[in-house]
């Protein structure tokens, strides 16, 4: 793993990978897109308002997962000063970001048919709400620090100490009482939803997730071939 | 399933569809966005150092 670390080794797996997680993005998701909205009956309580399900919890999943990578990168940045780890935590915030408000505009339109509002402060929304300003604040420290190992360093500690609201987001329906469902699907006596339903979340969830390894990958390598092309241009050994 | 049912979704369209017609919007419009940078800066760097760099 830590030989990836290096840009070019990077460069070169990431070329071989990244067309087979592109086209297993697109089949789990046209797959998925199929089932949700041809294939699975109305829910017998929400009726059709169901299917906003398959792209409100994967959304959700996302922005989970996309902090969560980059804590990961954050820790690795400050303990191994590796730019590597810097541009993956840097690259990863706008899509955890878009992914995030993703889940908050679908979970509101799911909200207002199902519980007669499009937004409440529950501790779920709330907490969610806060991973959104997480990502904005990532965002903006980055480009106001002119020094990029100064901001590598501040992001890092910003999404580590941001990394607090991760359980709050995941255990706040059990902590409090929120007018967001408890959990359904991760639980120990296994998940509350039927199959009909499971199975085409699972999909969406993959595709959700493949096409974030996607774009990750793409805008890590724009990133190092941005650096390149700054280093050449100072050094002044472009040709072009 | 007829045309308008599914169209209809139940009486829920008015939120069914903006959810997928935005996240299709949001996830597609990520996916240009990224690609052109992608393409503009790959041009670039080959522009600069040729096709030593492998890209």
């Amino acid at each position: 793993m830590l030989e990836l670390a290096n840009p070019k080794r990077f460069m070169e797996f990431s070329y071989d990978v990244l067309p087979w997680v592109a086209i297993g993005a697109a089949v789990a998701l046209c797959l998925g897109l199929y089932l949700a909205l041809f294939v699975v009956p109305p829910d017998y309580q929400q009726g059709d308002t169901v299917r906003i399900m398959f792209v409100h919890v994967p959304a959700a999943w996302a922005a989970m997962m996309v902090y969560a990578a980059m804590v990961v990168a954050s820790v690795i940045s400050l303990i191994h000063r590796h730019p590597l780890a810097d541009v993956a935590a840097r690259t990863a915030a706008p899509l955890g970001a878009l992914f995030t408000a993703l889940a908050l505009i679908t979970g509101s339109l799911w909200g207002k048919p199902m519980w007669g509002t499009y937004w409440v402060w529950d501790a779920r929304l709330t907490s969610f709400f806060i991973l959104l300003l997480l990502y904005l604040a990532y965002i903006a420290l980055w480009n106001a620090i002119e020094d990029e190992t100064r901001a590598a360093r501040a992001c890092a500690i910003l999404a580590i100490v941001g990394a607090v609201n991760l359980p709050i987001v995941e255990f706040s329906v059990d902590w409090w009482n929120t007018l967001h469902q408890g959990e359904s699907i991760f639980r120990a006596g296994g998940p509350l939803i039927a199959p009909v339903f499971l199975w085409p979340l699972a999909i969406m969830s993959v595709g959700y997730t493949l096409l974030f390894v996607t774009l990750w990958l793409l805008r890590i390598r724009t990133e190092i071939m941005q650096r390149r092309i700054r280093t050449l241009t100072l050094s002044g050994d472009g040709h072009g | 399933m007829a045309m308008a049912d599914f169209w209809g979704m139940g009486g829920y369209a008015a939120y069914v569809w903006p959810a997928y017609g935005l996240t299709l919007a949001g996830l597609v419009a990520a996916v240009l966005v990224i690609l052109v940078r992608y393409e503009r800066a790959k041009l670039r760097l080959k522009r600069m150092v040729g096709d030593e760099e492998g890209l």
